[in-house]
């Protein structure tokens, strides 16, 4: 962190706010290739160094370079043939080669198979002819794609021998290197302003009978021999590691935007003073209003919870694929369930919360001057891109209804699982003392009897003469339910295990338990039909819960500012005026404003324009009233 | 024409026209409106500008100011004055501009008419509708919101010289975000601490000018400006001031409720809640205009729900569209028949508004608590529910929700502040906790209650009398329930709290949560009872009140599954009845999917008012899309300056190879 704040490189450009997009365009650009160049001298080669690194000297501008360095090089690493990776590695980290990653199209997201784009191989010349055929085939969104980079990565539909072979990854050069004008057959370009993003050129990209040769398909796996036969990868699924990868990025992502949220908004509620106690008495802070309290400590500990969820789900990707790379792939569907399952769970629960953080500052919580809205625009694609949230639920919940016909079969059920087996009849073991291990239980109850409920419909459907397809689509809802309650115990329960298990002082730890017990019994409130209308709880018991709810708020209320700083953000990431460490909001405020571009003319040229001509009263004569 | 929206079209049970009709209260009123609306999208002018989203925000201020001055101009020569009409033509003049000077006509100019006296309107009126006078509302300061008496700012009279000297004594009692403020007003009205003979008078009114009203510059004393870039609202100069000993004549007061003589004696206001009126009305607006957001959003996404497909229903079949898949439905549809709620809400409220407004004018102020209450706790309900559908709405788009193009955003950004100002809505709610609090003792006694809060007073052991068949007076009575049971709960924790020896103010600040629950349920029911009695009053055919009676079934059902642990905590739904509700909500959905296009098209918004290339009538998505990026400023130029700037020396600092066209 300090490396890059202190860098007065980085300290010379104005408030990316106060840049036109075509500013924050150039300057993200040049600061990420410093960053690129610094990175290579001072030897920072883990992801985890160089993203610290980053996000201090441009917190929350998406490269324009990004994809270059983490999906175009790692697919070339990964998918490539050893040929493929000797010609283009190099190319490409030296920046001759900056490339990205063509999937989406305009009409096509997150259905794959869909694809429209066509690869079709020509045994004469050896050579592929790609093109967009229709409207909707355009590439639409890839990031850097529309005006950065020279190469991409193009998801095709591949055509050989007159047959549809699947979708496969293609290298197309789409620009000059020396003048940078697109190629013959390119139509290239930005996509214009969105809601954030101003620094990446998202970009569209058609393709008009464009000639590569056979050597540019990526070949690791899957291949087309001269002669145009085609010949299938191994394993089918073996391709859909690093889209694993990315999902769980976007966990870390979520969290980190969420406690960064709750940086901003809990210093400032602590600072903010609002409608005096007693009438003629001091204004309260108003951290110490209940009602701000019930919004602003779940989403704290929400934070922790995706936090310590994001740092799992690496360590589980790393674990697994090592395995898959060792040829043992039974591990697969759990990491696809798991990373697809919190991967939405996460982006839905964070976006909504940085929100939430920003209304709770008010009105100030609007200007940019809080840093709020530009957290959540960058945060919130998360739940659009890299598999859209609804879809990534059903896919878990596809793989709960396997698990549950495994349970009904009476077939083992991985670790994970295994609480599905738990008798339904069972009532909370819930009392006043509200346990860790009661509140585990109740979300896993809940879970299992979603689960169960969401496989009877189907069934019951089914009984009704509706073919499965037909039931499927008739119970997404309750699948989707089921699906997101899955993930509430996941997570829960790895939030509970994580602190039980950390070795820390006992002040800590009891600070971190009530945070955790904070999570799951606010969890429980606001979600308590899905706990209670089988009875699972009893009325007394919910009254406990809702008691021991208000009892936490007022615990955790003399740590909450603690517990926002231990993130150990520096104010250089925040950029936030109200999110200040030594919390001159105020001051921060006014400095903000003096220095808004529109005031840089204490009469703007629209006045003499438009205001001027319009007041042709009779008044004209008079200075002053 | 894309085939799958005729399609919609063609299979829609109900004629469309009569819902339109009802919305904007009958034909002659739709006729209006279409005409209003044409004149503007005809108009050449207005027609001019390049999309907001391609403008710095420089121009986007520009453009706002020429197109509302040009609108102005333009609708009093037509003769137009009815505000909402005015509205529908600026809505479709410059869908997407905040005007500068909206609280020049929104608030300064009925401010004087309203608490101004005979001279002062005389003076300052003609003054101001010639634009001569471009004023604006200054209340809120950087330090203090919502919490109106905490005001800094000081109007300290000084009676040697007859005159007010303003200050803004402390950084946190500088002006700040006043709309018009920063660049464009030359005068502004002052909500200020009033300070006579040494004794603070509480806040009042003060007229100031704030810049030469012939070169534009600062008056002495006066420093003003922009607050900076903003979520939204960018062609908004919303504004900060600072007062430093700026003096005003004793007349520049407001005085026709309370006054200032000239020796300096207060005169206090016959009563002390008059001036609450213009806040009152504004929020009332508030509730149908969020729901005018949220009801654009849904044209949006619904549209476009039926235009997109993704993922072959059977393996080598068509892909489906997206608005058949149930998960799509039980998003949007819910999120229609909210804003078809909150809309009939909102007109009620303005109406009751008219209503009670002409009973306090002639003195009887019996029920400005109740409107008070209604209106904070509809404000704060439909802002909540709103913002977060048009969110909603913007993700089931997918990504391009996420491009200006879709134009969800620029809505999120117009409508989400409505959350936080002319009152933030967890205060509102509080408010509305308060004033049921306070009649709860009448309520439990069975005394004579307003018919708005006589449910209050029910029986709570009663069970529901949901039937397979949900019948809505069930459903508005579960409302009912819940929202009587939850008040009870939170005035027996407070019971609890005070007997624990607490003091009044100690357990009503730990049970603000338990208030606030109650609070909703009660605003929700409010909300349930005026759809459900405007549905069931509505002059239309009977397919057309089908649909109605689906949609509005929905939105209690859906309000109650979201809501369940509030409605079954104590037993008043059994478990098999809940099931009623579930089988049923998955019926409405649908029931609701073949009329979704013709509910959304009934709002009858014309394409350039929705300004997205997603819910175009005519569904050509894809071309608008391809449009909309290749106008992109990004591409005027095939390769940007920066490339030549930046990477092309990163490339050779980092390469040695020799230059290469081609790979």
């Amino acid at each position: 962190y300090n490396l890059a704040t202190k860098d007065p490189f980085f300290r010379k450009f104005k408030p990316w706010a106060f840049q036109t997009r075509e500013e924050q365009y150039e300057i993200c650009l040049q600061k990420h290739l410093y960053i690129n160049k610094k990175c290579k001298e001072l030897n920072l080669t883990e992801p985890v160094d160089k993203f610290f690194y980053t996000e201090a000297a441009a917190p929350h501008e998406n490269s324009p370079i990004g994809l270059h360095t983490v999906m175009f090089i790692p697919t070339i690493e990964k998918q490539g043939t050893e040929e493929q990776k000797k010609r283009w590695l190099p190319l490409a980290e030296s920046l001759k080669m900056i490339g990205t990653y063509a999937q989406t199209e305009m009409g096509h997201g997150t259905f794959i198979r869909g694809l429209e784009t066509t690869a079709t191989y020509d045994p004469r010349t050896r050579e592929f002819i790609l093109n967009s055929p229709t409207i909707t085939s355009m590439k639409y969104w890839p990031g850097n794609l529309g005006k950065t980079t020279n190469h991409c990565l193009v998801m095709a539909q591949l055509y050989t021998q007159g047959k549809n072979c699947g979708i496969h990854m293609f290298m197309v050069q789409i620009r000059d290197l020396e003048t940078h004008m697109p190629l013959a057959g390119i139509e290239v370009g930005d996509i214009g302003p969105k809601f954030g993003y101003g620094t990446n050129d998202n970009g569209f990209l058609r393709l008009s009978n464009v000639r590569i040769p056979r050597e540019n398909m990526l070949m690791r796996y899957s291949k087309v021999l001269e002669d145009g036969t085609y010949v299938k990868p191994p394993n089918a699924k073996i391709a859909y590691g690093s889209m694993v990868l990315v999902r769980a990025a976007i966990v870390t992502d979520a969290a980190r935007a969420l406690a960064q949220a709750c940086v901003i908004s809990i210093r400032y509620s602590a600072v903010r003073r609002q409608t005096e106690v007693s009438p003629g008495g001091e204004e309260a802070q108003i951290i110490d209003y209940q009602t701000q309290q019930y919004r602003l400590f779940p989403l704290l500990a929400t934070s922790y919870a995706m936090y310590f969820a994001g740092r799992f789900m690496y360590d589980f990707y790393l674990k697994t694929t090592a395995e898959i790379e060792g040829g043992n792939l039974d591990s697969m569907p759990q990491l696809h369930a798991i990373s697809a399952g919190l991967k939405a769970f996460s982006s839905w629960m964070c976006s909504a919360g940085v929100e939430t953080c920003r209304l709770c500052c008010g009105g100030h919580g609007y200007s940019h001057a809080s840093g709020l809205p530009k957290i959540y625009i960058d945060v919130v694609p998360g739940c659009t891109y890299e598999g859209e949230n609804n879809v990534m639920m059903l896919q878990v919940a596809r793989f709960l209804m396997k698990m549950y016909g495994k349970l009904q079969n009476g077939e083992a059920l991985p670790t994970f699982m295994q609480y599905m087996s738990t008798d339904l009849n069972k009532k909370s073991c819930m009392t006043e003392e509200v346990a860790l291990n009661c509140l585990v239980m109740a979300y896993e109850h809940r879970a299992a009897r979603m689960i169960r409920d969401a496989a009877a419909s189907m069934e019951k459907l089914v009984q009704s003469g509706k073919s499965p397809v037909e039931a499927w689509n008739g119970s997404t809802v309750m699948l989707t339910w089921a699906a997101i309650a899955h993930c509430h115990a996941f997570v829960t329960k790895l939030f509970v295990e994580t602190v039980v298990k950390s070795r820390m002082d006992s002040k800590v730890q009891s600070a971190l338990t009530s945070l955790c017990k904070l999570y799951a019994v606010h969890g429980i409130v606001e979600n308590l039909g899905g706990f209670i209308q089988d009875q699972f709880f009893d009325s007394k018991q919910v009254k406990i819960l809702q008691k021991k709810l208000m009892q936490l708020l007022a615990e955790i209320r003399p740590n909450a500012v603690a517990f926002v700083d231990a993130f150990d953000y520096p104010d250089e990431v925040l950029q936030s005026c109200l999110g200040r460490y030594d919390g001159q909001v105020y001051q921060a405020l006014y400095d903000y404003a003096k220095s808004s571009p529109m005031n840089e003319k204490e009469v703007l040229d629209s006045y003499y324009k438009y205001i001027k001509p319009a007041q042709n009263g009779k008044y004209q004569q008079y200075s002053k009233l | 024409m894309n085939p799958d929206l005729a399609q919609e079209r063609r299979r829609a049970t109900f004629d469309p026209e009569q819902v339109t009709s009802l919305l904007y209260r009958g034909p002659e009123n739709v006729r209006k409106r279409r005409y209003l609306q044409n004149a503007a999208i005809q108009d050449q002018v207005l027609r001019g500008s390049k999309p907001w989203a391609f403008q710095s925000r420089i121009e986007q201020y520009e453009t706002a100011l020429q197109m509302y001055i040009y609108m102005m101009n333009k609708l009093d020569e037509m003769g137009v004055t009815d505000p909402l009409e005015r509205m529908y033509y600026q809505e479709a003049g410059a869908p997407h501009y905040y005007n500068p000077m909206a609280l020049h006509t929104g608030m300064f100019i009925p401010s004087i008419e309203k608490q101004g006296t005979k001279e002062q309107k005389e003076r300052w009126l003609p003054m101001a509708r010639s634009l001569q006078l471009i004023g604006t509302y200054a209340q809120t300061e950087m330090g203090h919101g919502t919490f109106i008496r905490g005001l800094e700012t000081t109007a300290t009279y000084d009676p040697s010289s007859q005159e007010f000297v303003l200050n803004s004594p402390t950084v946190t009692s500088m002006k700040f975000w006043p709309g018009g403020l920063g660049k464009t007003s030359n005068c502004c009205l002052v909500m200020a601490q009033l300070i006579t003979h040494g004794k603070k008078r509480g806040i009042h009114l003060f007229f100031v000018q704030i810049r030469d009203l012939k070169t534009h510059r600062h008056m002495p004393g006066v420093e003003s400006g922009d607050i900076g870039p903003k979520f939204g609202f960018n062609s908004n100069d919303n504004g900060y001031l600072k007062l430093s000993n700026v003096r005003i004549p004793r007349e520049n007061m407001l005085m026709r409720y309370s006054k200032v003589l000239e020796d300096g004696t207060y005169v206090p206001p016959t009563n002390q809640r008059i001036g609450y009126g213009t806040m009152v009305f504004v929020r009332a607006h508030i509730v149908t205009n969020s729901a005018r957001g949220l009801s654009k959003a849904c044209v949006i996404a619904i549209r476009y729900s039926a235009v997109r497909r993704q993922t072959e229903v059977s393996p080598g079949g068509p892909e489906a569209q997206i608005i058949d898949y149930q998960t799509q439905q039980y998003k949007l549809f819910p999120l229609l028949a909210t804003a078809y709620a909150m809309y009939f809400t909102g007109r009620y409220a303005e109406d009751y508004y008219e209503q009670i407004a002409s009973e306090i004018e002639a003195g009887n102020l019996e029920s400005l608590n109740q409107l008070h209450a209604v209106c904070a706790g509809l404000k704060a309900f439909s802002t909540w529910a709103c913002t977060a559908g048009i969110e909603t709405c913007r993700l089931c788009c997918g990504g391009h929700g996420y491009s200006h193009a879709s134009g969800i955003p620029k809505l999120y950004t117009y409508y989400t502040p409505g959350c936080t100002y002319e009152g933030e809505n967890n205060v509102m709610m509080l408010q509305v906790a308060r004033f049921l609090m306070k009649i709860y003792p009448d309520i439990k006694r069975g005394g004579p209650i307003h018919e708005f809060v006589q449910y209050l007073g029910a029986d709570l052991t009663q069970k529901s009398c949901m039937t397979e068949e949900v019948a809505l007076g069930c459903l508005l009575k579960a409302f009912q329930h819940r929202a009587a049971r939850l008040l009870s709960d939170a005035a027996a924790r407070i019971e609890n709290l005070v007997r624990s020896g607490k003091s009044r103010q100690e357990a009503w600040d730990a049970s603000t949560v338990a208030l606030t629950w109650a609070a909703k349920a009660y605003c929700h029911t409010f909300v349930v009872r005026t759809f459900s009695q405007i549905v069931s009053d509505a002059a239309v055919d009977k397919s057309t009140k089908d649909v109605l009676t689906a949609l509005c079934k929905l939105y209690a059902i859906d309000g109650i599954i979201e809501n369940l642990g509030e409605f079954i905590e104590d037993g008043f739904f059994s478990p098999h009845q809940v099931s009623f509700l579930k089988n049923k909500l998955a019926d409405l959905l649908a029931e609701i999917r073949p009329n979704a296009v013709a509910l959304v098209d009934a709002f009858d918004y014309p394409d350039k008012t929705l300004d997205s290339c997603l819910g175009r009538y005519d569904g050509q998505v894809y071309p608008a899309l391809y449009e909309y990026a290749k106008n992109s400023p990004f591409n005027e130029q095939e390769v940007l300056d920066s490339y030549h700037k930046f990477i092309k020396p990163a490339q050779t600092e980092q390469s040695q190879r020799a230059p290469m066209a081609r790979l």
